[in-house]
Formats: structure tokens, sequence, C-alpha cells
């Protein structure tokens, strides 16, 4: 399968388990969703349970905390990340929220699906990486896929778990890995291990990273498409990195980093999100208290850079081969 | 930077609304269309949202000035129900006096009344099932009081104190209880209109029977959610209420600032294909009426109403406020609509089922009531006078179950609560 597939695979198995899972998002419905991850669900569950919603994000998860709070298992859709932000008042100051300030007696198990990222010559408003804004919000979980594999097993903990979760598509990666070369032939995922995806039920459990390619001399914390531009950029160095796929940046699998970092003496962070305030300063921070007598080098970042995600630039703003490239030839000399 | 003028075209001006009194002035409603009570028709509650012009419009009215209940919108109810109503009215006021008092006294942080709107939550409460749910805004008391909630878990809550449900999270009057079908309040604006409407939606999409109501008021008719809770509600009919409290104030700033110049906000309900009713919010028995019908509606799957109550925030907007800095002093004992217990007592009084002495018996029996209520609920602690909760529920239902870096903080908090030797250390 493909990540697209494997997704729409995972509300079709939640779904067929759960009654009370519903999927709405615009053009979810009859259509079956602008990159095709709902599609058929309507035709099988009905139009009460998979069904088109008007173009208001704030009015799409505000209808699913309400349904939250009756009792459902709502999966919404928000067509972009980049179009998540009207609906931010409901996440930030509700779903986060529901269950603190009502001491428990309400709870808001909704899973916001989105795809997001660059890469694709999104421009602007088709690009953002905007996790770093919700990781700041306590009472949320956000979870990042690389594989289809994991997308699946991943969306169905996500659906299940009785907190409310983001879960943000890379949707360069949706067809196939992507090696950072844009000039070259796109790769499908028939040909990578983890686009082989069971069609029934299993659950890849949240908080937990996995280390996508294990090495001695660097640890790379990355998630989502750069997982696949890390490795393919340090084989190509000849640095026998270790990258971690964190999968869930909240909550985080501290473990897995500490003892990567311990290992290692070295970390690089790699995302595509702007770099002021990124998800990146807080991986930074972390490694810095937790393993500073082991570091032989300074936490390096290589990100998006601060600015609006560009159209024709993009392969200069995309911290690709290149850019993490040097990097690697940096941290490597410290 | 301004654009260069055209000689021939005269310049525009900026129209910002202005109250029509402020601070100083005597302020007179002689502008303000008080339609006699009974004169608004009654239409089918299947007829479609397009027909509602008229009542969008104008004002539906029960009680008229001699306390009789008229026209074809009297609900009819028996003189039990109606003293039943006067009483948690008149609760819902000395509940109110209390708390406020309590606050000035340094007992907690802060507190709103409700007063001159106890029509609005306790007639549409009576009115709706005990399991339909309810989405209020802060000024809805009155929904819990007319569920018979105990007032000392009330006051626990805004006492922050050992008793509170919400363990002292939540800011005072921002109650939340399943079991009273009451959702969690929140501080920012009109988020729960959606919230009703997906909660409505659910109902319908499970073939349950239940409906949702929700309240806000005619300031925050102007948030995003306002619309987009709208629009949901009839894309898919949902079953649900939509109340708008149009007290004429947003803090300072006067209805108009929501719109009020130029349209009612029951008329907004028009052009989304809601129906829309605009109604006498003094008058309980118009309150009650138009919920009934709404309800039926929803029940009937006919779809979603929207309620305008015409009411006047008799008080300050919270305990943190002081209206005379900004309206006319004599606006709340002047407003034509008078006051919703006066009225509603003047109609049993009328059907010869009260009178004066056994309103005042009453009204001293709730203000002892309510006294007792407050002593045992004092005795489970007061805000300010040491720690109610244990430190450590500060990190409790985050999330379901607790993740690593907030036990770490936790750890972290409770050993500098330790190290520090402060008062606050845990027992």
């Amino acid at each position: 399968m493909n990540m697209i597939q494997a997704i729409n695979s995972a509300m079709d198995v939640v779904m067929a388990r759960d009654p009370d899972v519903i999927v709405m998002g615009e053009d979810v419905g009859y259509f079956g969703g602008v990159f095709r991850a709902t599609a058929g669900l309507q035709a099988k569950y009905g139009k009460t349970r998979v069904f088109d919603t008007p173009i208001t994000e704030c009015g799409i998860i505000g209808v699913a905390v309400g349904m939250g709070a009756y009792g459902l298992r709502p999966v919404p859709e928000i067509q972009f990340a980049d179009y998540i932000y009207p609906a931010l008042d409901q996440l930030v100051s509700e779903a986060a929220r529901l269950r603190y300030r009502s001491a428990g007696e309400f709870i808001s198990p909704i899973t916001v699906r989105s795809p997001f990222g660059g890469g694709i010559f999104g421009g602007q408003t088709h690009s953002q990486s905007p996790e770093g804004i919700f990781t700041h919000v306590s009472g949320i979980k956000t979870v990042i896929p690389a594989t289809p594999y994991d997308a699946k097993g991943l969306l169905i903990s996500a659906i299940e778990d009785n907190d409310p979760v983001l879960f943000f598509e890379p949707k360069r990666i949706y067809n196939g890995p992507f090696d950072g070369y844009w000039d070259k032939p796109a790769k499908n995922w028939s040909a990578h291990p983890a686009g082989e995806v069971p069609t029934g039920y299993y659950k890849i459990p949240l908080g937990k990273a996995a280390i996508a390619r294990a090495g001695n001399d660097l640890t790379i914390l990355a998630y989502g498409t750069m997982v696949h531009v890390a490795i393919a950029t340090v084989e190509e160095a000849g640095v026998d990195a270790e990258v971690i796929d964190l999968r869930t940046l909240v909550p985080l699998d501290i473990e897995t980093i500490e003892a990567s970092v311990k290992k290692t003496g070295r970390c690089m962070v790699v995302h595509e999100a702007t770099r002021t305030g990124g998800f990146g300063a807080e991986l930074a921070a972390l490694v810095q208290e937790r393993c500073f007598y082991h570091l032989e080098a300074p936490v390096e970042r290589v990100t998006g850079f601060d600015t609006p995600y560009p159209h024709s630039l993009e392969w200069a703003y995309f911290p690709g081969p290149v850019r993490i490239g040097q990097a690697l030839k940096k941290i490597m000399k410290d | 930077m301004t654009g260069e003028p055209r000689a021939n075209l005269p310049p525009l001006s900026l129209h910002v609304p202005e109250p029509k009194f402020r601070p100083g002035d005597q302020a007179e409603y002689s502008d303000v269309i008080v339609p006699p009570a009974g004169s608004g028709r009654r239409p089918d509650p299947a007829e479609p949202a397009a027909q509602f012009h008229e009542l969008a419009y104008g004002l539906v009215r029960v009680l008229d000035d001699e306390g009789n209940a008229v026209g074809p919108w009297a609900p009819r109810l028996t003189p039990d129900t109606l003293r039943r109503m006067l009483r948690y009215m008149a609760l819902v006021r000395a509940f109110d006096e209390r708390m406020f008092r309590a606050q000035r006294q340094g007992k907690t942080s802060f507190y709103m009344k409700c007063t001159g709107e106890e029509a609005v939550a306790v007639a549409a409460t009576m009115a709706l099932q005990r399991d339909d749910m309810t989405f209020p805004s802060y000024r809805q008391q009155g929904i819990l009081i007319a569920r018979d909630w105990s007032l000392v878990d009330m006051m626990n809550q805004i006492y922050s104190n050992k008793g509170d449900r919400l363990q002292g999270k939540q800011l005072p009057i921002m109650y939340s209880t399943r079991e009273g079908a009451f959702f969690s309040i929140s501080g920012n604006l009109a988020t729960q209109y959606p919230q009703a409407v997906g909660w409505a939606m659910a109902s319908a999409a499970k073939g349950d029977t239940r409906i949702a109501a929700t309240w806000c008021g005619e300031g925050s008719t102007a948030e995003g959610d306002f619309h987009s809770a709208c629009t949901f509600a009839s894309v898919y009919r949902a079953p649900v209420i939509l109340n708008v409290v149009n007290n004429q104030w947003a803090i300072s700033s006067f209805s108009g600032f929501a719109g009020a110049e130029s349209t009612t906000f029951a008329a907004r309900a028009l052009g989304y294909g809601i129906a829309g009713l605009r109604i006498d919010g003094n008058d309980a028995l118009a309150v009650y009426a138009a919920t009934e019908w709404a309800a039926e509606r929803a029940r009937t799957n006919q779809g979603p109403t929207l309620i305008e109550h015409f009411t006047y925030r008799a008080e300050g907007h919270s305990t943190s406020d002081d209206p005379s800095q900004y309206r006319s002093a004599n606006e709340a004992s002047d407003w034509p609509l008078g006051d919703p217990i006066a009225r509603l007592k003047g109609h049993l009084v009328r059907l010869g089922e009260w009178d004066e002495e056994r309103h005042a018996a009453q009204d001293l029996e709730l203000a002892e009531l309510v006294k007792r209520c407050q002593k045992e609920a004092e005795a489970n602690g007061i805000l300010g006078h040491g720690l109610h909760q244990p430190l450590d529920t500060l990190f409790e239902g985050v999330f379901e179950e607790m993740p690593w870096h907030l036990k770490e903080q936790r750890a972290q908090m409770l050993a500098e609560e330790e190290a520090s030797g402060r008062p606050w250390a845990r027992k």
C-alpha cells in the first residue's frame, strides 16, 4: 500500500470495529477526499458516518468536539495543515482543555487528520509544517508518520486514543519515499519494506519512536518526510548515523533519544518547519539537558528558514541533501 | 496615508455606533418597540424557515401589563408549575446576591450575576427534558438551579474548595456537570455554539431522541463560531435550539457593536434558513413557550431554531466591572420589559394562586436556604485559605494517562515545594 491507502485502510478497519467512529471534512464524503484518503468509505458506511462539511474549519473542529462530548469518536479532516488556523481556538481552547477543565467529566477523543509539509511546489499555503504550534499546547498529542505501515498503525492508535490527536500526514511521501532529490524520478512505496501493510487491525503505540537507521557516529532526530531525506543523505555521505523517526512528538519518546545520543555523542535535528520556536528547539534543549556530558559537539538544527514557504525557491528552502550534507560535515568535524 | 480626494465626490465617512445614553444621561426607551402581549402568531413547528420574517423582527410576548397570559403562545401551565418557575427564578437571584457578596468579602476571586435574565435560563430549562444537553455561556446558572442541582456543589466550585469536583482548576462559575447535562463552561466565547450543534448532530446520527440547547450573548454572535454553528445547524438540520440572550450589553459595548442598529439577532437566523423567534426575555411564559415550540420542532426532525431573548443585563458584567462608567444609571430600572420575577409573580397573583405574603415568605426562606448552603460549602474551605486540593492534582487530567514529561514536572514541583518550607508544602 502507499500511505494514502494505508490511511484509508486504518479508517476502514476502525469504522468496521466501532460504530461510534465517524469521518467528516471538506470533500471527504462522496468524492473521497482531495487526496483520496477517504475514498469508498461513504459508500461502505453511509452518509451519517462519512460526510462532507461546509468550508469552515472552526466549525468542523467545534462540531467534532461536540460529537466527542456526546460519545462519538470523530475523525475530522482539515484539507491542508495550512488551513488549520481558523480551528485553532477550538483545538487549543476546547479540545485540548476539555478533560482538564471538566476534571475528566467530558473528553475530546477526536483525531484531526491533516496533510502537511512541503516538497510539492505547494507554495505558501499548501506546504506548511505547523506542528510546533500544537506541541506547545498542553492536552494535545501530535503524531507524524513516515511510512505507510506506521501511518496505519499510528492512525488506528490515534482514533482509539481518548485524547485529542493531531495526525499530520506528510503529503510529499503519500505515494513514495523521498530522498530529497526533487529532480530525480519519484519512487513509490512498492519497493520499500514499510510499504508492506497488513489489511487487518494492528496498532503502533503513540509515544514510541522507531530507529529508522541504526548507527554509531551521530544521532539524527527527524519525522515525516525528513526521515527519508536524512537516511539518503547520511548514506551518501558515508556517515554511520542513527536516524530516529520520532513518530509521536507529544508525548515524546525521550528514552530512545537519550540512549542514542549518549551512544553517539552527537545530535542533529532535522525538520521542514521554520526554525525559531520550532519543535527542533525543544528537542535540542532536551538533548542538551539530558545528554550534556556525552555531547562532543553542539546540537545542530537543519530546518526550514524563518520565512513563509516560497514557491519557485522551494528547493533552496527545503532542508534537503545539500543542507543536511553541509551540517553533517560541520557536526562531525567538531 | 490617504487617497487623493476627487473634487466631484462627497468624502466617505465611517459610522461608529454609539449608545443613545451615557453616564449622566437620563435613559428613555420610547424608541424600543414593545408590541402588545398576545399579538404574535404561533406557527406550526413544521413551518419552513422562510416564513418567519415577522416573528424574527417582532417580539413574542405572553404576559400583559395586568399579569394575564394572553395569545396563542400562552403555554397554559398549571399553577404548581408556575410557582415552581417563580421559585427557581427567585432562588437564582438569591444565589447571585449571596455569591456576589461572597466575592466582595474576599471569599472567592470572581462572580457573575444574571440579574434580570433569570427567565432566560430557568423557563427554557423547564421546557426541556432533564437529559437534553445544554451548552451554556457563563450567565445561565438558572439551568442548574432549574434542574435542582446542588447549590453546595455550585458553591464548592465558586470557592475552589476541597468539595470542588473540578479540583480548583476552573475560574469560579465555569461549572460542569455531565450528570446535570450541563456542558463544561469555557472562557472562550461562542465556542459552545458549534459544539452544541455537533452534539445534536451526533444525537440525530445515532437515532437518539435527545436534543441540545445552547446560549450565547448578543455580543458573542459576532464571533466566527456563531456563523459556523448556524451553517452546520442549518445544513444538517441539527436538533438544536440556539439561544441568543440579547441583554443589550457586552461588557461596556452596547448591542450596536454586534450589529443591533441594523437588524435583530433573530433575523440572522433567516439568512441561514433557520426558524428565528424574537421573544420578550423577561416574560418567563414567552421563554417557556418558545423553547417548548423549538424543542418540538427539533424532536420532529424539522431542524434548529434560533431564539433571541430580548432582555436587559440589570447589573455589571461581573464582579470586575463597574457599569456606571459607561451607561446611564436609570437604564435597568426603566427597562420597558420590566423584571422577569416581578412579572411572573404578578401573573400568579392575578390568577389568585399567589400573594405578597407568600412571596415575601418565600424570599426569606430562599435567602435562608442559600445561607445554609453557603455555610456548608464554606466548611469545605474558601479560596485563599490554604490549599484545598493535593498539589499534584495540578498535573492530572491533561491527558488520560500522565506522560513522562508531566510526571517529571510533578516530581520537580513536589521536590521544590518540599525544599521551600512554605506552608503549602504537602501535608
